[in-house]
């Protein structure tokens, strides 16, 4: 870890005192990364910058905004009326929030595919989740700040969601509204949060960050880095990787944007909120539609409470429920199929949670949800118990595995922890 | 007239089947060829100011437009001094004065639509009950939007024979659920047309559908103009930026 050579002598003069170009030489520049790194792994600088997205247009949106019951329909109407290129602006935040939980699924499936989870990597993998629970809390508060009746409504079963706790859930809710109903205070605290979590999403990705330049990506062999030959600088080689990725995203998300900005709402929230009129279906987002189909699949409300929470928490579990020593799909021949059958369980509680809670949907749901739960208390246990790994190439330079053949010296140990 | 909408049970089924829920249940909404479809649309001026006539000669009577100003009225292409001469038509509260009162004066551009009831208890009152919602938004506020208006303002038939229509109430084939309590509101030749189009009920309710999508997103146009611009501009981008990655990764692996 020497230190760079600075050409400026400002930069030298600083850099003695403060070694933030160091730092960031040793970061973003010469950090040396696996160099069979696939287009999945585009996903993680992808999310850093819309959340960049985010924040920007948030704040230029809340010098609009008015959080007040009797004000703020109005105000993000003026938003998109009145204010140049408010519309955009809102649009981008909209659309964005959506982007977002796009691109961290993906991140996510990713990291359950290549076992990016595994040691040495679980704290990374720990503070994903507890990034990825920040940002649903945040944008459920964000949906609310719109006023409309799906905001109103959202708010009001989710917030419910509380008095399932025993004995205090009724003062929980009571505490969370600051009132005896959604109302103008809830509207109030949840627009102060709405603005702080974002914030505190920059912290926990920080570390993230200092987790992942621990011991460096995860790649998609799932083997350890040996050394340089290896492994190539961050920069310019995946500095100009992610910026094609952000290019092509960006189209994706200008697609939305421009031409179908309200497709992933809801027309409901465009009616302003109305305590007095409840719409026919209270549907959330699309991206909390798998947890809101897991909640309705349990009769028990405070089941379904905890189950919903549960489909998150398990995952703060997954490196310990996954003993195989094998970290990617790749050699894992009954995994990878697995892996695939719970995307598709994904897929099955997304529709699912977006249909009304009857007959056949019902049905779907709870075996979807049962599934969810077995996939990753039942089978990744066993699985790794039964399951025999294909052998693993020695390093990453030498992944000569291409149609099967084994190289000499990839038979080597294959499951030295079972 | 019974062309389902396919369109939204194909995108429901081929996209994300998210929006499936948003789709108007147990209703059937034809879709109709609209100057603003697609990623080059923008509105037709003329039946934009036609669809103006219907709303302020039929709409307006019991429908406010409250997030619209007189001066929008400009953006589709009436003059300064006819926006003058609209806003003037309305009667504006304003104050209070220098003696403390209320007191009412000739709208001027910057007001917004004044409102045909004061509040909501009046609005109720006066149509037996039921609260006619104002028009602004109506185009995003329900599924289908612009489709579904129109759908909504020619949908109404005589009920079947086993449904009886409880009083004040009527039969409209768009309407979730069917019985609507507001009255037939276009019939031919209601509003005489400025322009002398021939004022069907169909025309009609094509301009004012085109009119309230519109009022609903006023800012249509500009989106799909920047959005053209910007998609070409990061097609070329992504075109240098995948040019550049090969030629810097050239000699790896």
């Amino acid at each position: 870890m020497s230190s760079p050579i600075f050409k400026s002598p400002v930069v030298r003069w600083i850099d003695h005192r403060l070694p933030i170009f160091s730092f960031m030489d040793h970061e973003l520049n010469e950090y040396p990364t696996p160099k069979n790194l696939s287009y999945w792994w585009n996903f993680g600088s992808l999310a850093g910058m819309v959340l960049v997205i985010m924040i920007i247009t948030g704040i230029v949106l809340a010098m609009h905004y008015t959080a007040h019951v009797d004000h703020a329909f109005e105000s993000v109407e003026r938003i998109m009326r009145d204010v140049n290129y408010g519309w955009l602006i809102r649009y981008i935040h909209m659309n964005g929030a959506s982007m977002f939980f796009i691109v961290v699924y993906i991140h996510t499936f990713r990291g359950l595919y290549y076992g990016s989870y595994k040691a040495p990597r679980e704290l990374l993998w720990i503070l994903g989740v507890v990034i990825l629970l920040l940002m649903m809390a945040t944008a459920f508060m964000g949906y609310v700040l719109p006023w409309g009746q799906m905001s109103f409504w959202g708010a009001t079963v989710i917030t419910n969601l509380f008095s399932a706790i025993p004995l205090v859930g009724e003062s929980i809710v009571t505490w969370l509204w600051g009132g005896f109903s959604v109302a103008n205070p809830t509207l109030n605290r949840f627009y102060a949060l709405h603005y702080l979590l974002p914030f505190v999403i920059v912290g926990v990705v920080v570390l993230h960050l200092v987790a992942l330049h621990r011991f460096g990506s995860n790649n998609p062999l799932g083997i350890d880095t040996k050394g340089p030959q290896d492994t190539i600088p961050f920069h310019p080689y995946y500095t100009v990787k992610d910026m094609f990725g952000m290019a092509v995203f960006l189209i994706v998300f200008a697609g939305f944007v421009f031409f179908a900005p309200n497709y992933l709402g809801h027309p409901d929230n465009y009616i302003p909120a109305n305590p007095l009129v409840t719409p026919a279906h209270i549907v959330p987002e699309w991206y909390f539609l798998p947890f809101y189909a897991i909640l309705r699949a349990i009769p028990d409300k405070l089941g379904g409470v905890l189950a919903m929470f549960g489909a998150i928490f398990v995952l703060f579990l997954l490196p310990w429920l996954d003993r195989s020593p094998v970290r990617s799909s790749r050699f894992r021949p009954i995994y990878k199929w697995f892996f695939w059958v719970l995307v598709a369980d994904c897929v099955l509680l997304t529709w699912a949670g977006a249909k009304p809670p009857e007959g056949i949907y019902v049905v779907l749901a709870r075996l979807g949800t049962a599934y969810y739960f077995a996939h990753f208390l039942l089978l990744l246990p066993l699985l790794s118990i039964f399951e025999t790994p294909r052998p693993r190439p020695t390093s990453i330079s030498q992944p000569v595995l291409r149609g099967g053949g084994v190289p000499a010296g990839a038979r080597a140990k294959p499951m030295e922890k079972a | 007239m019974r062309r389902i909408v396919l369109a939204t049970l194909a995108a429901a089924a081929l996209g994300l089947s998210v929006n499936a829920a948003n789709a108007v249940e147990g209703v059937t909404v034809p879709e109709q060829d609209w100057s603003f479809d697609g990623a080059f649309g923008t509105f037709d001026r003329a039946s934009l100011q036609r669809g103006y006539q219907v709303y302020q000669q039929v709409c307006a009577a019991c429908h406010g437009l409250s997030l619209v100003a007189y001066r929008d009225l400009e953006a589709i292409g009436f003059t300064e001094d006819q926006v003058k001469a609209i806003a003037a038509q309305a009667i504006v509260t304003d104050g209070p004065n220098d003696e403390g009162e209320m007191f009412e004066r000739e709208g001027i551009p910057a007001d917004r639509f004044v409102s045909p009831f004061p509040n909501e208890q009046a609005a109720r009152v006066a149509n037996g009950g039921a609260l006619p919602p104002d028009l602004s938004l109506i185009a995003q506020a329900r599924a289908g939007g612009a489709d579904y208006l129109y759908a909504l303002l020619v949908g109404y038939v005589e009920p079947p024979a086993d449904m009886e229509l409880p009083a004040g109430m009527y039969y409209n084939t768009a309407f979730p659920g069917h019985q609507i309590a507001m009255p037939p509101p276009l019939s031919e030749g209601v509003v005489a047309y400025d322009d002398g189009t021939t004022a069907t009920v169909e025309q009609m309710a094509h301009d004012v559908s085109t009119f309230m999508t519109w009022t609903a997103e006023p800012k249509l146009e500009e989106r799909k103009r920047t959005g053209v611009k910007t998609i070409l501009f990061l097609i070329v981008l992504t075109g240098l930026l995948y040019a550049t990655k090969r030629k810097v990764w050239q000699h790896v692996h």
